[in-house]
C-alpha cells in the first residue's frame, strides 16, 4: 500500500479547509470537490507552495490571486499532477489522486488550461477541437461534440482556417473549449484573459460564468486583474510567498489593507 | 481507425480508402501527388533497366531506417540517436537465427526474430527512459551512449566464447556465413539473393532483375502507406500532439508515455526490418552498424529530408546515400556536414517541406479550398 493510501491524519478544520483529509477519507461533506492537504512542493531550495489547505466545492467557481511568485501556477500544476507534490495529499472527488498520473486525473474529471496558449497552430481549428474529443466519442457523436466546441467558442466559420491565423482572444476561446470539451467537473484556467482587449475580456468572463452556471462545471481562475475577478467569483483566494494568505468574498479582500501591502510589494 | 468522418454519403470505396492515407500530417494530399507517386513507384520498377539495382537496393533498405527516425523524432518528438542500435540488433539478430536454422523456414522466423529483436530493444530502452521520467535531450543522450556501449561489447566478441550455437559473433571480423534469403518454408519458398530472374521486356529484350530489389521496394512502398495512414489517424494526430506540447496533451486525457513507448517499439522494430534486410543483402554485418559515422546518418537524412514528413526521409536518404557512394572517401563526409549545416541554419524545417511549399504558394487555390460546406471526408484540411 502506497503511502498515500494509508488512513490520513486529521488536521484541524481552518478557514481554507473545505473538508479534511479525514472526512474526505470517510465520505462526509460531499459537496467538497477538490482538497489539498498541507500540500508543498520544492524545486531545490525554493519552496513554491508550503503547507496549503485549498478546497473547492462542486460547482463553485473561485478564483486564486497573488504576486507573481505567489505559486498560484505551481498549486494548480500539482493539482494536474504536472508537478509532482513534495508533501501532502491531493483529494479529488472522496479519492486521494496523489500518486495518480496526470491523464488520470484528467479522465477522473480533471481539466486545465495554460497560462500560455498553444493551439497547435499547423492543424485547422477543427482538428484542434477534435484532439481531446476523438480520445472517447467516436462518428456522429464525435462530429456532433466538435460542432458544440466550435460554436461554443464562438469560432463557426472558422472551423478549417489554421489556428496559428486566429488572434489572441480566439486562441484562449479555442484553448477553453478544448478543455471544457472534456466535460470535466473541475476546470482549472492559468490567467484565461492575460493580454486580451475589454471586449474579449467580457466575452471569456460570460463563458466561463455560462458552462459553470449552466453545465455545473466547478472553476479555479487564476488572475491579476480583480475588475475580472469580480465579475465572475464571489470568493478569492490569496496565495502570498507559497501559503493561503486571506480567503473570502473578493470586495473584502480588495480592501484588505495587508493584500494591498503585498501587491504592491511592501510586505516583508 | 476511428475517425469522425460522416456517414458515406455516395462516397466511392477508392476516396474513402485514399482519405485514410490522407491528411494535415503528411505532405501530398492532391491528385497531382498521388499521379507522382504512382510514377515515382513505376520508375522505381522499372529502374534495374536502366541502373544499377544492386547498390540501390542498400538505399531502398536504409529508407526503412530514416522512415523509423521520422516517425519517432519527426512525428512524436522523440530524437533518438540510437536508431542503429535497433537496425544493429535486427541484423544480429537475424545472422544469429538464420546461421543455426538454416532452412527455408528458419530463414523466414530469423527474419521475424529481427523484426521482433528490434522492437524489443527499443521495448527495453524505451520503458526505462520514458517511464523512469526522461525528457527531451536526455533521451538523445541516453541513445547514443546506447550505440557506443554496443559497439563497444561487439568489437570485442571476437573469442570463441562468443557463440551462439553454430553462429560466432565475430567481434570487428563480423558474421560472415548468413545463408542467403529465402522467405517460404520447404518448396512453398524463394530465393531473394543472387537468383536474378530473366524476364522479356518489350524494348529490352531478357533482362535479368534482382529479386530482392523488389522485396525491398514493396517493403518500403508498404511501410510508407502503412506509416501515412497511422499519422493521419487518431492515434497520429495524438502522436503530433505530444511532439508539440507534451504537458497540454496530458491534459487531454492522453497517456503520454504510453504513446512515445508504443511509437518507439515501432520504430524500433522498423529499424530492425531494416538492419535484417541490410544484412541479407550483405550476407554479412559487423560492428560499424554502431559506430558514431553510422548513428548520424539518419539524424542527417531526416533533418536534410524534413523531419516532420515521411516522404523527405525516403528522398534525402536515397539521395545522401546515393552521393554519399559516388563521392566516397573524406569528401564525402564534409559533404554530410555541409549539408546538415546548410539545411539547419536555411531550411530548418529540411528541403521536402519547402518544396512543398513552394508548389502549394505557386498553385492556384481553387474556388473552394476553404469552404466550410465541403468537409473532407477524414475532417482534415490540407496542410
Amino acid at each position: 500500500m502506497s503511502e498515500s493510501e494509508t488512513e490520513p491524519e486529521s488536521r484541524p478544520l481552518g478557514p481554507n479547509v473545505r473538508q479534511t483529509a479525514a472526512e474526505m477519507a470517510t465520505g462526509d461533506r460531499t459537496d467538497t470537490l477538490l482538497q489539498t492537504d498541507g500540500l508543498v512542493k520544492r524545486f531545490g531550495g525554493f519552496t513554491a507552495t508550503d503547507d496549503v489547505d485549498f478546497g473547492v466545492a462542486e460547482g463553485e467557481l473561485r478564483c486564486l490571486i497573488g504576486p507573481n511568485g505567489a505559486g498560484k501556477s505551481t498549486l494548480l500544476k500539482l493539482v494536474t499532477g504536472t508537478y509532482e507534490a513534495s508533501e501532502g495529499h491531493i483529494y479529488y472527488d472522496g479519492h486521494d489522486i496523489t500518486d495518480l498520473e496526470p491523464h488520470e486525473r484528467v479522465q477522473r474529471g480533471i481539466s486545465m488550461k495554460f497560462q500560455v496558449p498553444s493551439v497547435y497552430g499547423d492543424l485547422s481549428v477543427r482538428e484542434n477541437a477534435r484532439l481531446p474529443i476523438q480520445r472517447f466519442a467516436d462518428g456522429a457523436e464525435r462530429r456532433e461534440r466538435v460542432d458544440r466546441a466550435i460554436e461554443a467558442a464562438g469560432l463557426t466559420g472558422y472551423e478549417h482556417v489554421d489556428a496559428s491565423a486566429l488572434s489572441h482572444g480566439q486562441q484562449q476561446q479555442l484553448e477553453i473549449g478544448m478543455a471544457a470539451s472534456l466535460e470535466p467537473d473541475l476546470l482549472l484556467l492559468d490567467e484565461p484573459v492575460a493580454g486580451l482587449d475589454v471586449a474579449e475580456r467580457e466575452a471569456i468572463a460570460e463563458r466561463v460564468t455560462r458552462l459553470n452556471e449552466e453545465e455545473g462545471i466547478a472553476f479555479v481562475v487564476i488572475e491579476h486583474d480583480t475588475d475580472f475577478v469580480a465579475s465572475i467569483a464571489d470568493e478569492v483566494t490569496v496565495l502570498h510567498n507559497g501559503e493561503i494568505f486571506l480567503e473570502g468574498p473578493i470586495d473584502e479582500v480588495k480592501a484588505d489593507p495587508a493584500v494591498q501591502r503585498i501587491y504592491l510589494g511592501e510586505e516583508e | 481507425m476511428a475517425t469522425d468522418a460522416p456517414p458515406d454519403g455516395g462516397q466511392s470505396l477508392a476516396a474513402r480508402v485514399r482519405a485514410r492515407f490522407e491528411g494535415p500530417n503528411t505532405i501530398g494530399n492532391s491528385n497531382g501527388f498521388w499521379v507522382g507517386f504512382l510514377v515515382a513507384v513505376a520508375a522505381l520498377v522499372a529502374f534495374p533497366l536502366v541502373g544499377n539495382a544492386e547498390q540501390f537496393s542498400l538505399f531502398l533498405v536504409l529508407s526503412l531506417l530514416g522512415l523509423s527516425l521520422s516517425v519517432v523524432w519527426g512525428y512524436t518528438g522523440v530524437l533518438s540517436f540510437g536508431q542503429v542500435v535497433f537496425f544493429g540488433l535486427g541484423g544480429y539478430t537475424f545472422a544469429v537465427v538464420s546461421i543455426n536454422v538454416s532452412t527455408p523456414g528458419g530463414i523466414t522466423a530469423a527474419v521475424l526474430a529481427g523484426v521482433v529483436g528490434g522492437g524489443i530493444g527499443a521495448a527495453v530502452l524505451g520503458y526505462f527512459m520514458f517511464y523512469g521520467g526522461v525528457r527531451d535531450v536526455y533521451v538523445t543522450i541516453i541513445t547514443l551512449v546506447a550505440t557506443m556501449v554496443l559497439h563497444t561489447f561487439m568489437a570485442q566478441t571476437a573469442g570463441s566464447e562468443w557463440t551462439i550455437g553454430e553462429a560466432a559473433l565475430g567481434g570487428f571480423n563480423g558474421m560472415p556465413d548468413i545463408p542467403l534469403l529465402k522467405l517460404g518454408v520447404g518448396a512453398a519458398s524463394f530465393q531473394f539473393m543472387y537468383n536474378a530472374i530473366p524476364v522479356w521486356v518489350p524494348g529490352f529484350g531478357t533482362v535479368e532483375l534482382d529479386p530482392f530489389y523488389y522485396l525491398a521496394l514493396v517493403l518500403l512502398v508498404g511501410t510508407y502507406l502503412g506509416l501515412r495512414a497511422l499519422v493521419n489517424s487518431d492515434y497520429g494526430r495524438a502522436m503530433v500532439a505530444v511532439r508539440e506540447d507534451e504537458d497540454r496533451t496530458r491534459m487531454f486525457g492522453y497517456n503520454v508515455k504510453r504513446i512515445k513507448l508504443v511509437v518507439f517499439i515501432l520504430g524500433g522494430a522498423l529499424a530492425g526490418l531494416s538492419g535484417v534486410l541490410y544484412a541479407a543483402r550483405n550476407v554479412f554485418i559487423d560492428p560499424t552498424v554502431f559506430t558514431l559515422l553510422f548513428a548520424t546518418l539518419p539524424v542527417i537524412w531526416v533533418s536534410v529530408g524534413g523531419r516532420k514528413s515521411l516522404l523527405g526521409a525516403i528522398i534525402a536518404t536515397i539521395a545522401i546515400e546515393y552521393i554519399r557512394v559516388t563521392l566516397g572517401g573524406e569528401l564525402a563526409l564534409v559533404m554530410l556536414g555541409a549539408l546538415l549545416l546548410g539545411t539547419i541554419l536555411f531550411l530548418p524545417n529540411g528541403i521536402v517541406p519547402w518544396v512543398h511549399k513552394q508548389i502549394r504558394q505557386n498553385r492556384p487555390a481553387p474556388a473552394d479550398a476553404e469552404g466550410p460546406e465541403t468537409p473532407d471526408p477524414t475532417e482534415a484540411s490540407e496542410s
